[in-house]
């Protein structure tokens, strides 16, 4: 069982990595689109494979379902037509190969210095029934400050992407 | 005289078939299709084969070529992960369904999370369809909104997500969930039929009106397998409608126990066999009045399986318990489905399709503002019953008054629109 469980794991973590360099690399922004929904479904299948099928859940409905569906209507909407030659990538390299090292340095200390408390801990028999009440209970209960504090952001965030839109068309008529 | 005998030849014809047929027991093959009488047996393989022939039809169109733009340089890949895409995950979504206490594939304690999920990644197969498609899926992100914030208003009353759960949380409160919470379930009515493009409120792909890009770019067999999931996403939202708010598989007044006199049969259980042997009565007195042989035999057939499904519901009264409870629970659910369903051709076939912008204004500005109300109410509504001892059955009535109001004032409210005018007329 452990087997097949590192197996189904291997296969899950190539396959979300893989498909996130794909998404990266891709010319035809349609395609790079649906390289990052595999990557969140390779992602969804991971938590679940942990017990964690609210997460799951949530992956698919909220991030592969919600967000990735409002992506593919931007690149929709402002590209209508995609040219099948787009433009090339522009090269940056001095700031991305920093990026990439100051990234790269900040894993391998997390590593390195969290070897010993990484581990996970052996998972229970079934955590699973109690899933959604304990996400929740996290939420509402222990972290509702940081939680309404987020929410209220996220709404003033909502309410200024609005604003920006309607003063733009105003300056348009 | 050459053409005279051939003239009588032709007018002895219909007189001299029936022996010539009497002696083939063969199907006749389609050379002479409007031969005036048969032998009974060749007539019936002829119904046969027309019978047969919609699945004769399926091969052949498995070999017809896609149509394919090889200037527009389309990728095969999703060409076809397009049609595989809204056809598995239909599929996926029924496998948590439960058919009566018997029979559910799987009971996941995020079920309705879990059919949820999947049907929006059903959204993807009309994305990657390309045409007319970003209407599509405009409307189905705003249906979507308010089909999740109806199945809350009775989430909060059952505590669970588990299918299964929500089932036995009616049973235990002693009433489905739409007395509790009907606004909760008029809005996903609507919405259900906008998710599922049925017709009156089918603005996401106008059916009616527009040829479907799924039509128009794909051979038969893969147009008529996208077509499949909108029937099939029909079934699992009327499923899901019927498991949240309609009790699933739960008889109606299932909390009433009056047994038959010195048996263990309850005195309603015998409702789901009488209901069977009824429709096989109509279909029996019905079938001689059919004008072609093929109805009849079809309307026979029909009343036939639903003898056979009378006896067996009736047989298991008799049986086991938990035989009795399976069949007559997935009885149960077939009828609620298939009601759901009817009343969604119903409406299509009474009202004329509204138009985009009008089923739009619908959903953003009527039918979520009033499921935000309702989510609210119902939750003050099982509050006050909790904290004061009031029965539910006061509080929610109250709470459902009040958000009606709203529902009304904010009809009635139109707020002018000269900006989205102007937007349109940009």
């Amino acid at each position: 069982m452990t087997v097949l469980n590192s197996i189904l794991f291997y296969f899950l973590a190539a396959l979300a990595i893989g498909s996130a360099l794909l998404m990266v690399t891709r010319r035809n922004i349609v395609h790079a689109a649906i390289f990052l929904l595999a990557a969140l479904l390779a992602t969804a299948g991971i938590f679940l494979q942990l017990q964690a099928d609210f997460l799951f859940i949530v992956q698919i409905f909220l991030f592969a379902g919600g967000i990735m569906a409002l992506f593919v209507f931007a690149i929709m909407l402002v590209r209508p037509g995609i040219p099948s030659q787009p433009p090339r990538f522009t090269r940056q390299r001095f700031v991305a190969t920093i990026l990439t090292l100051i990234l790269a340095a900040q894993v391998f200390f997390a590593v390195v210095l969290g070897s010993g408390s990484l581990r996970l801990a052996a998972r229970s028999v079934d955590i699973a029934p109690k899933n959604t009440e304990a996400v929740g209970d996290a939420l509402f209960r222990q972290f509702i400050v940081p939680f309404e504090i987020a929410s209220i952001l996220l709404l003033l965030a909502m309410i200024g992407a609005v604003v920006i839109s309607r003063r733009n068309r105003d300056a348009f008529d | 005289m050459a053409e005279n005998s051939s003239t009588t030849d032709k007018a002895t014809e219909p007189d001299s078939t029936p022996e010539l047929e009497s002696t083939i027991l063969e199907p006749p093959g389609p050379e002479n299709p409007h031969t005036a009488t048969r032998s009974e047996l060749s007539e019936f393989f002829r119904v046969l084969l027309h019978a047969g022939r919609p699945s004769f039809d399926v091969v052949r169109h498995l070999f017809n070529d896609d149509v394919t733009n090889d200037h527009v340089t389309a990728s095969p890949v999703i060409f076809h992960l397009t049609w595989l895409m809204g056809f598995v995950m239909a599929l996926v979504a029924f496998s948590v369904l439960p058919v009566g206490p018997a029979f559910q594939i799987t009971d996941l304690n995020i079920g309705l999370l879990f059919v949820l999920g999947i049907s929006s990644l059903g959204i993807y197969g009309i994305f990657l369809r390309g045409a007319g498609s970003l209407r599509e899926a405009a409307g189905f992100i705003s249906c979507a909104t308010a089909i999740a914030l109806a199945l809350l208003g009775a989430l909060l009353l059952s505590g669970s997500l588990s299918m299964k759960e929500i089932v036995q949380a009616q049973l235990d409160q002693g009433q489905w969930f739409i007395f509790y919470v009907p606004v909760s379930f008029v809005i996903y009515f609507f919405s259900s039929m906008v998710a599922a493009d049925r017709a009156a409120l089918d603005g996401p792909d106008a059916g009616s009106e527009s040829v479907g890009a799924q039509m128009a770019k794909y051979g038969i067999l893969r147009g008529a397998i996208q077509a499949l999931p909108e029937y099939a996403n029909v079934a699992v939202l009327a499923g899901i409608g019927t498991t949240v708010f309609l009790g699933g598989w739960l008889r109606p007044l299932a909390s009433y126990h009056d047994r038959f006199p010195d048996t263990s049969v309850e005195l309603l259980d015998v409702l789901p066999a009488i209901a069977a042997g009824a429709l096989a009565l109509y279909c029996f007195r019905l079938a001689p009045k059919q004008d072609t042989r093929k109805n009849r035999i079809a309307l026979f057939s029909s009343a036939g399986s639903c003898v056979i499904a009378a006896l067996l519901l009736a047989a298991s009264l008799f049986w086991r318990d938990s035989v009795m409870q399976g069949l007559h629970g997935a009885f149960w659910f077939v009828a609620k489905v298939g009601a759901n369903i009817y009343c969604f051709h119903w409406i299509r076939f009474r009202f004329l399709h509204s138009e985009f912008d009008r089923f739009m204004r619908l959903q953003w500005r009527i039918l979520i503002p009033t499921a935000c109300i309702n989510l609210l109410m119902a939750a003050v509504a099982i509050v006050t019953s909790q904290n004061t001892g009031l029965p539910m059955r006061f509080t929610t009535i109250v709470s459902t008054a009040a958000t009606l109001g709203v529902a009304f004032w904010l009809a009635l409210h139109r707020t002018p629109k000269p900006s989205m005018q102007a937007a349109d007329a940009e």
